[in-house]
């Protein structure tokens, strides 16, 4: 494979279009919402994700911040993936997405992954998995969080 | 100096990466080992691997003249009065820990001031940032000029009569500014202050006289200067590490232990507790020899032609923002508009070109220069002007690549 399609296989075009026109880039503006800022320490990216919860579902969904190509389409791919989904769906696409950045094998017919599966290459560039995992580190943050109020532990 | 000799001496750098000849632009992070140095250290395995400073049995004493004369061998290369005044540590950050945690917390107070600089490395603002906050002392900036440098006024007016430490890089690994040493640290003890030079960019590229800048303390690391990872030393002034505390206790370094009480050894073995690092100090010292074999005045005029092409042709490149001063050490901090330095060092590794990208430990100075990363290439003596070309042309290619996607 030459270089060029080893690049082509990390910035597939769909990637470049989340990045260049990023979906759910923004502030929720209403006060109820969960923030939270995540960043990558190695590299100065930056992220905060947005969430409104409700009724166990994720209502909204947005994030600011700066970054790679890898780390802002990512963040897009993702928010738009968990709205209207249940809180424990949100974790469990987080998961298949974990597994799936190691390179494993995946069970996709749960969820439509969409433009996610666009992300499977990064698998091959392990400095950038990181970058990709930023923004699902913070929704899992977010709704764990969440939880970890409930528990008595 | 003739610089496919040297490569020759480099083992790693005969390879491909990504199936392009490996170009190792990435020094200002982690220098390249010659053989003379991963033999010093295979040798010293091999041969006479043994604890130092308890030297009974034959390879214990020929390991302790080796760790021994690795001190001498530093104090020589730092131009040190006396081999005592060299203590051997994991590297500047644990050096730089060394002053702050025992001389800085000692002598400071909360009538007293600590005068840093936006262009320190993380391992010289967070000591500091630590000791003000142990001590009740301010910690205070002197501000950057607009190209990365300082004014000797901003430095005269920030360095008061209340400062007890300045402590400086001497060259920057972002901005690759050369600090005036010499003058600061006369600043510094006009107003009764000690100076604290963090050294790690500064002695694998130029020549360095600690006696003739007149510096208290100086700190350097072994894997920045062709030596081995986990290894560095600090230089500090007899007439202050004597009267320092050991901020590690422990085996090695003690002179008598009761239940209750104990003794140090005499310098500079009191900062040093534990089995010392003794490859280290023995691959860090056959570094400073392959280096000296070369002469520090030929590395140094090396990457400055080198670095002076590479800015010369990264300007011939639209969009691409070169940070840092006009003169320079051999290295070349940037960002090319449209492509985030993450995306850049990922297209560069695909042609085989090695660059860090990132805040390179220094976030307050990417505030500085309002950017939230950067990229960076580093010279050294191996480098050479066919792989600058190679990485300019990968530049421009990450910049094709990108180029699009913007517009």
């Amino acid at each position: 494979m030459s270089s060029s399609d080893q690049l082509d296989t990390l910035y597939r075009q769909v990637i470049m279009d989340h990045y260049k026109n990023p979906r759910n880039k923004g502030e929720l503006q209403d006060g109820d919402t969960l923030k939270i800022n995540m960043n990558n320490p190695t590299c100065g990216d930056r992220i905060q994700l947005q969430m409104k919860v409700e009724d166990g579902k994720i209502a909204e969904a947005k994030f600011i911040g700066e970054g790679c190509s890898i780390s802002l389409s990512s963040a897009s791919m993702m928010t738009q993936a968990i709205k209207g989904l249940d809180v424990d769906e949100a974790l469990q696409m987080s998961d298949i997405f974990s597994k799936m950045m190691l390179g494993e094998e995946v069970d996709d017919s749960k969820f439509d992954l969409g433009d996610i599966e666009a992300l499977q290459g990064v698998s091959k560039f392990p400095a950038r998995i990181k970058c990709a995992t930023l923004a699902w580190k913070a929704m899992e943050q977010g709704l764990s969080d969440g939880e970890d109020e409930d528990d008595d532990d | 100096m003739n610089v496919e000799d040297v490569r020759r001496d480099f083992p790693i750098l005969h390879q491909e990466v990504n199936n392009h000849p490996l170009v190792y632009l990435d020094s200002a992070a982690t220098s390249q080992t010659p053989a003379q140095v991963i033999d010093a250290i295979d040798d010293y395995y091999r041969r006479y691997n043994s604890n130092v400073h308890r030297g009974v049995h034959t390879l214990g004493s020929l390991a302790t003249d080796g760790y021994e004369g690795a001190r001498e061998t530093v104090k020589r290369f730092l131009g040190a009065k006396r081999t005592e005044e060299i203590v051997f540590t994991r590297g500047t950050t644990a050096a730089l820990n060394l002053v702050a945690s025992s001389y800085g917390r000692a002598n400071l107070t909360d009538a007293d001031e600590i005068v840093i600089t936006p262009m320190e490395h993380h391992s010289n603002i967070i000591p500091w940032q630590q000791a003000a906050k142990a001590t009740g002392a301010q910690l205070k900036y002197i501000p950057l000029q607009p190209d990365g440098t300082m004014s000797i006024e901003d430095i005269r007016s920030t360095v008061t009569e209340k400062t007890k430490i300045v402590a400086v890089t001497h060259v920057s690994n972002v901005l690759g500014t050369v600090n005036p040493v010499k003058e600061i640290a006369e600043l510094a003890h006009e107003n009764g202050a000690v100076i604290v030079v963090d050294g790690a960019q500064a002695v694998p590229h130029m020549s360095v006289d600690v006696q003739e800048m007149n510096v208290d303390f100086y700190a350097i690391s072994g894997h920045k200067m062709c030596g081995p990872t986990g290894i560095g030393a600090l230089y500090g002034k007899k007439k202050w590490l004597k009267n320092m505390e050991p901020v590690e206790f422990g085996g090695e370094m003690i002179d008598f232990v009761d239940l209750y009480d104990s003794t140090w050894k005499e310098l500079p073995w009191k900062f040093e507790g534990g089995t010392p690092i003794i490859s280290g100090a023995i691959g860090m010292a056959a570094a400073i020899d392959y280096l000296q074999s070369i002469g520090l005045e030929e590395i140094e005029a090396h990457e400055q032609r080198l670095v002076t092409y590479a800015v010369s042709r990264m300007n011939e490149i639209e969009g691409v923002n070169v940070y840092g001063p006009e003169k320079r050490a051999g290295l070349v901090t940037f960002n090319c508009e449209g492509v985030h330095p993450h995306d850049l060092a990922t297209v560069l590794d695909s042609k085989g070109v090695a660059v860090r990208a990132g805040h390179h430990c220094a976030q307050p100075l990417m505030k500085w220069l309002d950017v939230t990363a950067t990229a960076r290439a580093s010279f050294y003596l191996y480098n050479t002007e066919e792989e600058v070309d190679v990485f300019v042309e990968a530049l421009k290619k990450a910049k094709e690549y990108f180029g699009d996607v913007f517009i």
